[in-house]
């Protein structure tokens, strides 16, 4: 087979997966290429590649879902081949035979192998002959309410609605009971429509305790195929995987053996070509279900490279090029144990609501020994609400599980950011959890510990305050004034004549004030050095992160960074003046449906908007009974944080 | 450049004795500091704080760039003035950074005699004022009085130097292009009412400030009309209605916020020009003034290891070193800003006058600013001096310190005696700030001498009328006087009634002076024009 030519790799996406894979083509010597929508002109995936092309448009539809766009781009800037990245187009048939027709290099199975699996119904009919253990459920190409409605009955609730042409848990909806699917399935079907273009679900029965495992394999184009050991991604909230490792804890060589054969016997089956994944649910008797093959390599890929040693996007390049697989089934190492966080600018206090916004702070781990970060982002850009909300990976390696976890807590810990919510300490929490640790692993986890994982919001203790204030005032920007620079007067030590020095601050934090009086007596315990507050008492000296951006300090709390800002009285009273009964966009996005019309009445808890960010739907519902006074939005409309959508005259007045 | 070496052993007897004679007398003043600070008592103010209202020294912090730095002026006035507590007079003053903007602040302390005016309070209120005008300070008052002291009103309402000056000062220093800005925080009645009505700009806290000529109780008798407070002249009132009043605001802490930005968009400029250098710290540390001075105050001590702890890098380049050599007169750094200091180191004799006068013209022709280190029994008196002119000389020290326009700065570390005092910049000279230690002593002249000079002349009365005139007479007319001349010359004495800025710790000395001569270059330095020097 004579060998394609490959020296230019177009990179269709963005995010920390075009950066990862552009380091790689990087250091196999080829020239890089990245595609950018007009949001992302400045998006760290374009500044790292050689060659930057300019899509246009902000939302994806328009940018990074345009093939012709794409087509166009590898054309001018004489890429050969195009990585589709995970997500966006990674698997549409169209996309990978719009570029075979192109005559360029899809690094990605054929069409038809995506085509296979793309829609999950034909998918399990052909893992059904293939001899693949399957779930039941209906896959059917009837997609009436009524037609669910029976399938569901047949297989028993509560069920799991998905979209067929869905993954990543966009589209995905659980239905406990039967008067809930009606509006289940519309709201799925919406989500999966824009999310993929295509409203088909399919229906199954939602498995108890399972755990998710998922066997990475690849083939090459002369018809070799390999497991490269399991990955366990039971760690999920709503169908979206929050934490990933390999190999699966408690999982025999034998069980290994029996799904990694089972996986290259899906692959096979329709001739698949390069890195993909076949996922299975793992019931508590050490069963196993085929889910679905996700035919592009995956978020968590790094856990397998972390075990095994390879590098998946070189073998990716590797394969296009024409070459085989360099090693056979009994060469696959497994070496250690990996586990992978997802790091999310989102706010898990509030529902897990996609956070967009600047990156006022930006700090990864250090580098180190059985340590790897991928991400997409650096200090100062910002996170638009076009796109998927995250920021990148955490990635640790131990020679055992507890060491790769314990690493993969000192990562977190040294990790700061700042400017937006992220969900650092949910991720803290869960791998600090006796549960984790113990590896009790099953898609169940996040809810059952829900308490634990995302405690209430608590008052934050006296320590606290006094630490932040002293990091406040010690990091305060001197204010020096041209016409006498080196004034005393602008130290901020408190001085007072004759009495202990007095400082007085008011601060804001996680929405909760405290006003503080700072008094020295004596020399305070607490002294800024650089970027850390040094604590100094009993003889012993802790200390915590603190990074002061513009108005904001960034201090490390028991495993949190908080954003400590002054009070600002003006501001307070401003929103004290604010709207009475205005309902805002959560964040920015746009309105998908209005629900209600002016002089409508409404109960509490009733749908009135639905906005979509983040590729999610949220609705805006009524906090109480009362009567639309006034609409502030249309559909189609583009609305952002803050923006009053809706007001509401309540009942009672 | 010279370098002031020290010639103590700061382990010697001597220097810890004196260290604990002096820590004695700061510890004292300490803690009758931190009773002022409590204001009207505990009592009081938790029935103000209840009201949701912050305590004045509060307002203050909140106020200020955080953690910067606050001079407060007048601390002890009215203690032990008026058989009744009124603790700094019922008025916080001093200067402070808002925004980056040194300003004085006046803030009423209603916890004290709901704030009313006393002849002290008045008193106060008019230094803050000057100290204001003669180093171009915006002023923020954040009103909370019931206004005059109605029993003193003879004290407090109408002289020249009584309430209706606050508003004269208030309508020239606006003239003058000094901002003037009230915050009413609480009541402001009758002549108050002119506080915020003459301010540049106002701010009015809702229901808890009012303003107005006559309150509800005057009006129903007057007119009969029966009116709330609030609906008389509450922040609705005049911020919607009246436009009495400009800024509208929640709370306390609204209100001083938005007096923060009425100071962050003065777009101010310090006028006062100076070649600064980089500070450093003096080579000694600055406590080890308490061991300097010695505790008996008859023993005398070398000024200069005052200036060594004192001055930056205790660089110190000293002008006619070799003549008039009580009068120790030289060039140094404070903070970075050039100083011209003028120190005891004995009695004034002619030499010593004239080579003040000198070094003062210097300085006022360089625009540098003055410090006097005053420790000072007065000038040398006898046949011999009187004869060589002493009085002509000294006339010439009074006359430049008088006229000298350059920044002036007191402080006074021992004696401040007789024309000592004037020739050393007393309070009389207006210096912009004149400081107290707590070891000095201040009056027209030393007790023993006045009680010597009283008893010669009763002893001379006696004789003419052949009465007889005892030694029992003597000590039993001495002592009184004594006693009055010990208890008036006490430096609580004097700041009680604001002949002072304030009494300090000697070991905050050099920081005060750094704050004052900062504050002090808001005003532009000035031309110096001297009266006729008698030659």
């Amino acid at each position: 087979m004579s060998r394609a030519v490959l020296t230019t790799l177009l990179v269709a996406n963005r995010g920390e997966i075009a950066c990862r894979v552009m380091r790689t083509a990087k250091a196999l010597g080829l020239t890089t290429v990245a595609v950018h929508s007009a949001v992302d002109r400045d998006a760290r995936h374009s500044r790292e590649a050689d060659i930057r092309v300019d899509l246009g448009g902000a939302k994806a539809a328009e940018s990074y879902l345009d093939i012709a766009k794409l087509i166009a781009a590898a054309k001018a800037s004489g890429a050969q081949a195009i990585h589709p990245g995970y997500g966006f187009l990674s698997e549409n048939a169209g996309f990978a035979k719009a570029i075979e027709d192109a005559g360029l290099i899809f690094l990605g199975p054929p069409a038809s192998a995506i085509l296979a699996m793309g829609s999950k119904s034909a998918a399990k009919a052909l893992m059904e002959t293939a001899g693949v253990p399957l779930v039941p459920g209906y896959h059917g190409e009837a997609q009436d309410v009524e037609t669910f409605r029976a399938a569901a009955e047949k297989i028993g609730y509560p069920v799991l609605l998905k979209a067929t042409a869905g993954g990543g848990g966009k589209g995905m909806k659980v239905v406990e009971e039967e008067s809930q699917l009606a509006e289940a399935l519309a709201s799925a079907q919406r989500e999966a429509l824009s999310s993929f273009g295509d409203a088909r679900m399919l229906v199954e029965k939602y498995v108890l305790k399972p755990r998710h495992v998922e066997i990475q394999v690849f083939a090459d184009q002369q018809g070799n195929c390999l497991y490269l050991n399991e990955r366990d991604c039971s760690i999920q909230r709503r169908h979206q995987k929050v934490v990933e490792e390999a190999p699966a804890p408690g999982l025999s060589a034998e069980q290994r053996r029996a799904m990694g054969e089972s996986a290259v016997r899906a692959a096979q089956a329709i001739g698949y070509v390069g890195a993909g994944t076949v996922e299975f649910l793992l019931d508590a008797r050490g069963e196993f279900f085929f889910m679905e093959m996700n035919t592009r390599l995956q978020v968590e890929h790094p856990v397998t490279e972390a075990i095994t040693g390879l590098d998946l996007v070189a073998w990716q390049i590797r394969v296009a090029r024409g070459e085989a697989l360099p090693i056979t089934q009994e060469q696959v190492p497994l070496i250690g144990h990996a586990i992978e966080v997802r790091l999310y600018a989102e706010d898990p206090a509030n529902d897990f609501l996609p956070a967009t916004g600047h990156l006022a702070l930006y700090r990864e781990s250090a580098a180190g020994e059985g340590r790897r970060v991928d991400s997409g982002v650096s200090e100062g850009d910002s996170v638009s609400p076009f796109y998927d909300p995250m920021l990148g990976k955490l990635i640790a390696w131990g020679e055992d599980r507890e060491q790769a976890r314990l690493r993969l807590l000192a990562m977190l810990d040294e990790f700061a950011i700042g400017g937006l919510k992220t969900n650092i300490a949910f991720l803290r929490r869960i791998l600090a959890h006796p549960a984790f640790a113990a590896a009790e692993l099953d898609t169940g986890f996040i809810p059952r510990y829900q308490a634990q994982l995302l405690p209430a919001p608590q008052a934050l203790p006296e320590q606290f305050w006094q630490a932040a204030g002293e990091a406040f005032i010690q990091s305060e920007p001197t204010l020096q004034r041209s016409d006498d620079p080196a004034s005393p007067w602008a130290a901020r030590e408190g001085f007072r004549a004759g009495v202990p020095a007095q400082i007085s601050v008011h601060l804001n934090c996680n929405g909760q004030n405290q006003a503080l009086g700072l008094t020295r007596a004596a020399a305070s315990p607490f002294t800024l050095e650089g970027e850390q507050l040094v604590v100094d008492s009993n003889g012993m000296r802790r200390q915590h992160l603190a990074i002061r951006r513009g108005q904001t300090l960034y201090l490390q709390w028991e495993g949190e960074l908080h954003a400590v800002t002054a009070y600002d009285p003006i501001a307070e009273a401003d929103a004290g003046h604010s709207h009475q009964g205005g309902l805002s966009a959560p964040m920015n996005g746009s309105i998908v449906r209005v629900l209600v019309e002016v002089g409508q009445q409404v109960e509490a808890g009733a749908q009135l908007v639905v906005l979509e960010a983040m590729k999610m739907e949220h609705s805006i519902r009524a906090p109480q009974a009362g009567t639309v006074k006034a609409l502030y939005c249309q559909e189609g409309e583009m609305v952002s944080e803050g923006s009053a959508l809706v007001e509401l005259e309540g009942a009672e007045g | 450049m010279a370098i002031l070496h020290t010639q103590l052993n700061p382990r010697s007897a001597d220097f810890t004795h004196n260290s604990a004679a002096m820590l004695e007398q700061v510890q004292a003043l300490r803690t009758l500091l931190a009773q002022v600070h409590q204001g009207g008592g505990p009592k009081a103010q938790e029935r103000h704080t209840s009201r949701g209202k912050l305590l004045p020294r509060e307002r203050i912090d909140r106020l200020l760039d955080p953690g910067s730095p606050f001079l407060e002026i007048g601390q002890l006035a009215a203690h032990e003035v008026y058989g009744e507590d009124v603790p700094a007079a019922g008025v916080i003053a001093g200067i402070g950074r808002v925004e980056g903007v040194e300003c004085m602040i006046v803030a009423n302390d209603a916890t004290v005699k709901g704030g009313s005016y006393y002849p002290l309070t008045v008193k106060k209120h008019l230094r803050a004022q000057a100290i204001a005008q003669q180093n171009r300070l915006p002023c923020l008052y954040l009103v909370d009085s019931g206004g005059a002291n109605l029993p003193r009103q003879d004290e407090v309402f109408p002289d020249r130097e009584h309430f209706g000056r606050i508003f004269f000062n208030q309508a020239n220093m606006s003239a003058l292009g000094i901002p003037q800005i009230a915050v009413v925080m609480g009541s402001c009645t009758a002549g108050g009412a002119y506080v915020p009505a003459m301010a540049d700009e106002a701010i009015m806290v809702r229901q808890q400030a009012t303003i107005f000529l006559a309150g509800p109780p005057l009006v129903k008798a007057a007119t009969g009309e029966v009116v709330s407070a609030e609906d008389l002249g509450g922040a609705d009132v005049h911020c919607k209605t009246s436009g009495v009043a400009d800024h509208y605001a929640e709370n306390d802490e609204h209100a001083l916020a938005i007096a923060r930005r009425c100071i962050a968009n003065l777009n101010w400029h310090k006028q006062g020009e100076l070649q600064q250098r980089t500070p450093i710290a003096p080579l000694y540390a600055a406590d080890e003034l308490y061991g300097v001075v010695p505790a008996d105050a008859k023993q005398p001590f070398d000024v200069r290891e005052v200036i060594a702890r004192l001055v930056d890098g205790s660089l110190f380049d000293e002008f006619k070193a070799l003549f008039g050599t009580t009068l120790v007169c030289g060039f140094a750094h404070l903070h970075g800003y050039p100083v011209a200091i003028l120190a005891n180191n004995g009695i004034l004799f002619a030499e010593a006058a004239q080579k003040g006068a000198h070094f003062i013209e210097l300085a006022c022709q360089r625009g540098i600013p003055l410090l006097f280190l005053q420790n000072i029994t007065g000038f040398m008196v006898g046949q011999k001096y009187e004869a060589g002119g002493i009085a002509k000389h000294g006339a010439k020290l009074v006359t430049a310190v008088a006229c000298a326009k350059v920044p002036k700065f007191t402080v006074i570390i021992g004696g401040s005696f007789g024309a000592g005092n004037y020739g050393m910049c007393g309070r009389a000279y207006d210096p912009r700030f004149l400081w107290m230690w707590p070891n000095a002593r201040i009056g027209v002249m030393g007790a023993e001498q006045a009680a010597g000079v009283l008893a010669q002349v009763k002893r001379e009365q006696s004789e003419r009328s052949g009465q007889p005139f005892s030694s029992d007479d003597e000590a039993r007319l001495k002592q009184p006087i004594l006693d009055q001349y010990e208890h008036q010359g006490h430096p609580y004495y004097s700041s009680a009634r604001l002949w002072d800025d304030g009494v300090i710790d000697p070991a905050q000395t050099r920081e005060i002076l750094g704050l004052a001569l900062s504050a002090a270059l808001n005003a532009p330095i000035e031309q110096s024009r001297f009266g006729i020097f008698r030659m």
